[in-house]
Order: C-alpha cells, then structure tokens, then sequence
C-alpha cells in the first residue's frame, strides 16, 4: 500500500466505496493526489474508473471509506463545490460545447462580468484576449478564438480543456482518458501538457487504460480491476512491464493464451 | 509579451474575410430568403411597396415575431414550447375575467394575467428539469389543458366562448395605448406592437450575445451535460427561458385583448408551430445551441410579408400554408447547407 508521507495529499480517498442499487461498482480503493505529481488510475472497461472519477468530482457521492481534501474529511454534493474547492475535471467528452466559438467555452460557466445590475454584462474583451493569451502559453496558437470549439482538433480541444482547469486556478486536475481518442502524435502532446500542469505544481490524476501513457509521467498508478483496487504502487516500485502485466490482467492472460492455443 | 500577442491576434483575424464572417452568421439564411420573397412580392403585388402596407406587414409580422423571440431563445436552449399559442389566449381571458369578475382597474386583471402566464412557463420548466421528460411531451400536456382550461372556464364563467367586453372599465384606454394603439408617422399608422418586438429582438440579442445567461442558454442546449459539469445553473436557465415564453404570451395576449376588447377562448391552437417556424427560418437549429433573436424577426416578417403580401397580390389566401411550408423547407435547408459551408471552410 502506499507509504505515508510527511505532508498531507491534495487529494487522499481511502477504503471508498460506491453502489448503484444492488450494484457494486466501487470497493475499497485507496489513492492520494499530491501537489506536483500525477497520480496514474488503471483499469479495463467496466472496472470503475468512471466512478472513481465521478467521486472526486462531486457528480456521485461515495457510500463507504472517507474523502479528504487537504486533511480533512468532507463529501462533494456537486460539481460546483469540487470546482470551487479546487477541483477540476476534464471529462472525455471534455465538457466542450461543439457549437460554442473556443473564448465562450474557455470561461463557460465563470464567466467575468462587468457593469452594475441589471446591465451587468459579461467582459467579451478581456474574455477573448485572455483565451488567446492562456492558449498560447500552452503552446496553442489559434488564429480565431472565435471558431467553434467544434472545428478543433481532439487534441486540441483536450489541451483547451486543460488549459481551462490551469487558469481557473484548479489545485487538482482529474483527466478522463485524455488520449484514449488520439492517435500517436497527438497523445504526445496532450501528455507533455499534462506533464506542463505538473509542472505549474498541480496535482494531476490520470485516468487511463494505456500503461504506456501512465508511465511515461506518472508518479503513482492505482490499478483497479471489477470495482476493487488490485494494485497502488509509487513509480519506484514498479516497472513498464509489471504494471502492463498486471493491467492486462496476469494469469488471465496466461489462461487465454492456453484456451485460443487449444483451438 | 502581451501587447505583441494581442498584436498578432489581430492580424489574424483580419485574415478571416468578412463574406465568411457573414456565412457564419444564423440568420444569414433568413435574410436571403426575406429579400427574395420581398422583390417577388413587389413585382407580383403593386401595392406591396405603399408605406400603408409596409405597417400592415409590419403589424403581422410583430404579432409572431414577439413570441417568435421567447420561443428561439428556448429553442437555442434546446427545448420546445407547444403551449406557447394557447397560452396567449389563456394571457388574455385571465386578464379580462380577473378585471370584470373583480370588477378592479383593468390593470390589476393585466399584474394577474402576468404572474399567471410566468407561473404557467415556471411550471413547465419545473416539469421538464424535474421528470426529464422530453419537452415535447410536457408542453403537449400544458398545450391540451390551457385549451381546456380556456373554453371550460370561460363557459363556466360567461356561459359563452368569449368574454364580456371590458371597454368601458376602468384603465381600459391607458391599458389600451401600452398594448393595443397606433402611432402615425409621417401619416401612416404603425401599431404599437411593432415597438413592443423591436424591444424583446434588442433585449433578447443583448441577452444572447453579452451577457453570462446568454453564454449559459447556448450552453444548456449545445450540450447539457458539458454544461452542467462546468458548473451552469442548467435547471434554472430552462425554467427561466419558459418564463420568458410566458412574458412573451402576456405581452401578446394582453394586446389581443386590448385591440378587439373581447377574447374568443378558442383562439391561438396552431400558432405555437408558427412561432417555431418563425424561429426556424430564422436560423435556430432545432437540436439546440445555436440561432439568434434577430433571425427569429427575420422568420416572422417573412411571415408577414408572405400571408400579407398574397392579399395584396389578390391572390387566394389558401396558398398561404402552401408558401409558408415551402419556405419553411428552404429556409432549413439553406442554413443546413450555409453552416456546412461555414464550419467546413474555418
């Protein structure tokens, strides 16, 4: 299990567990997010990352185990809360609004205002040239912030995502399977901004099924596996070809091997 | 570092060439197809060009275009409103029994009908974010009983389908030149509510285009789960967009009653599919999360020009629906084509 550490995590869920109805999705799992690391979550389909990341967020509160945030134990009642205590999610589908030109969706839902009630408006020239600027420190550089989000690349729509979360001031950054959709290229450089928002020391989880992406930056990997944690080891403990034996699931593999051999 | 990324910034966007600039606007289908219809009805119809007909046009195209305006906004949140043309009547029939029943200063009966047509909205947003339902189904419920509450009340209250003239009551002419009077310029006669739409159209585009509300109603209907995660109030933008179907109702229903002082309980099925035609034309996608409050004025005075301008022709109004439908189908696959063009090219 994981060591204990002198300063307390971002981010630390220990033993937590969640049902939907009879359904068990979420057993006992454990992880800690630090500022300045990225904390790797492993798994198939089907083994739970979803709802991990569903706990973190404030979308689903968890049944079981304690979630604390900078010490102390508290429970998210929505997405609202996480965000303002730091907490920034980008989800698959990148909560992007396709339609919606690239400046709109960079501050949808905090969008800065000016004027007195009730003609308070929202400050459309400080909210495109900040887009652009926040953009191009990320490396982007987009010849309109007023093109939909739409006509963007994957992966750009991801970094724009991400560079969203920086700027609103996220402590912690939750990504959904940020390359699970891109091709080679385009995953590398959607993994060298996250190693960036490391970098910027925020306190990165990785959701992922690629242990090839995990460990080229991660710090931590958390494995889980049919709604239980299999695995939470430090980058020290583990190599490449552990963590993709054990995420492809070890002697399942074996057994398969034997039973298409048979045929 | 800043002054020279601005610097660069602008460049680039005067790279982008005004003609896709305007490509890229919703209503540009709308305003093709409004000239078009404009210049075939002047050179089919001669009196078309008349300053006289032009407020006629005008008036007709204001009496939809005000709800035309509540009823895109709802549409670019991704929502329909099927109760919206009897819910005009019901604006008007509250506002005329309240008054006659109380026997109060007709004002009072237009405050009631005002917070019942918001109470009316407020409730099928409420029902709608609550049972997450699709809205079509909640507003043809809404739709069925405001028909049924309209002629039941009415008979359970008149004993007739209409209501009791409230001309002679007290606050009738003041009431009457908010709602229902004429203004003359230059000698011809403009109706009243053509301010009224000009209004809803600049406050409706303030509100679209400059403020968070806007932001956050192209947001709930572009995508609502992206939306959500973001942290947008999704619920409350609904519920407010159908309260502002029902502002739109009132301000219709009241100058329904205070032109024709009489109200028919009947009055107003059908017109809610105008007002999404209206919409339609004007740009709005019917998925949601994108058109504007222009175009949706745009869609009512092509209505207005088309079922105006085939009288003025002297031709059969039955050809009306006939035109209104092709241009529906045109008008939708313009902007399909027009925003294929637009997305394709940035």
């Amino acid at each position: 299990m994981t060591q204990t550490e002198d300063r307390t995590a971002l981010v630390e869920l220990s033993g937590v567990s969640k049902n939907y109805g009879n359904v068990r999705a979420l057993e006992g799992v454990s992880l800690e997010v630090h500022a300045g690391e990225i904390t790797c979550v492993l798994g198939d389909n089907g083994a739970g990352k979803s709802t991990l990341i569903k706990i973190i967020a404030g979308l689903h509160q968890h049944d079981g185990g304690t979630l604390s945030l900078d010490g102390e134990e508290t429970r998210l009642a929505s997405p609202r809360e996480a965000l303002d205590r730091g907490i920034a999610t980008v989800y698959q589908d990148l909560a992007v609004v396709p339609l919606m030109p690239v400046w709109r969706n960079f501050f949808l839902g905090s969008e800065p205002r000016k004027g007195v009630a009730p003609f308070k408006r929202m400050d459309v020239d400080h909210m495109r040239r900040t887009t652009h600027a926040e953009l191009l420190r990320m490396g982007i550089d987009l010849r309109d912030v007023d093109q939909p989000i739409g006509t963007l690349s994957g992966g750009e729509r991801q970094c724009v995502a991400i560079a969203r979360a920086v700027y609103f001031g996220a402590k912690v950054l939750v990504l959904d399977e940020p390359t699970a959709a891109l091709g080679v290229k385009q995953s590398g450089v959607v993994l060298k901004y996250v190693a960036a928002a490391r970098d910027q020391g925020l306190g990165v989880v990785l959701i992922t099924h690629n242990p090839h992406h995990a460990y080229l930056v991660g710090d931590r990997f958390v494995l889980l596996k049919r709604g239980t944690m299999v695995a939470n080891q430090t980058r020290g403990e583990v190599t490449l070809d552990e963590l993709t034996q054990q995420m492809a699931g070890g002697t399942e593999l074996d057994d398969l091997r034997h039973e298409l051999e048979r045929r | 570092m800043n002054a020279t990324q601005v610097k660069t910034a602008d460049e680039r966007i005067l790279q982008t060439s005004p003609l896709r600039k305007l490509l890229g606007r919703p209503e540009l289908g709308s305003v093709v197809g409004a000239i078009a219809v404009f210049v075939f009805f002047a050179f089919f119809a001669d009196s078309f060009l008349r300053a006289s007909s032009l407020s006629t046009v005008l008036y007709a195209a204001s009496t939809i275009g005000i709800m035309a305006v509540p009823v895109a906004l709802l549409m670019i949140g991704g929502e329909f409103d099927l109760s919206a043309g009897v819910m005009v009547t019901s604006s008007a029939l509250v506002s005329s029994m309240f008054s006659y029943q109380m026997t109060a200063n007709v004002w009072v009966g237009v405050v009631v009908s005002l917070l019942v047509t918001l109470a009316i909205g407020a409730f099928n947003g409420f029902m709608l974010t609550r049972t997450k339902l699709p809205s079509f189904i909640i507003t043809l419920g809404t739709f069925l009983m405001l028909t049924g509450l309209n002629l039941g009340f009415t008979k359970l209250i008149d004993g007739t389908v209409s209501t009791k003239s409230i001309a002679d009551m007290e606050g009738f002419p003041s009431a009457q030149d908010v709602f229902a009077s004429t203004i003359t310029i230059g000698g011809v006669g403009f109706k009243v509510t053509i301010l009224w739409w000009l209004a809803l159209v600049a406050v409706a585009s303030w509100i679209l285009l400059r403020t968070r509300a806007g932001n956050w109603i192209f947001a709930v209907g572009g995508n609502k789960d992206a939306a959500r995660a973001v942290g947008v109030p999704v619920t409350r933008t609904k519920i407010g967009l159908y309260m502002g179907v029902g502002l739109g109702a009132w301000i219709s229903g009241q100058h329904l009653l205070f032109s024709y002082d009489v109200v028919q309980s009947g009055e107003g099925v059908g017109n809610e599919l105008i007002y999404i035609i209206a919409a339609v034309i004007g740009g709005c996608l019917i998925t949601g999360g994108y058109g504007s409050a222009v175009g949706s004025a745009v869609g009512a005075f092509i209505f207005g020009m088309t079922s105006k301008g085939i009288v003025f022709a002297e031709w059969n109004p039955d050809w009306f629906k006939f035109f209104l439908g092709a241009m529906l189908l045109l008008a939708t696959l313009l902007n399909a084509w027009v925003r294929k063009r637009a997305e394709a090219t940035k």
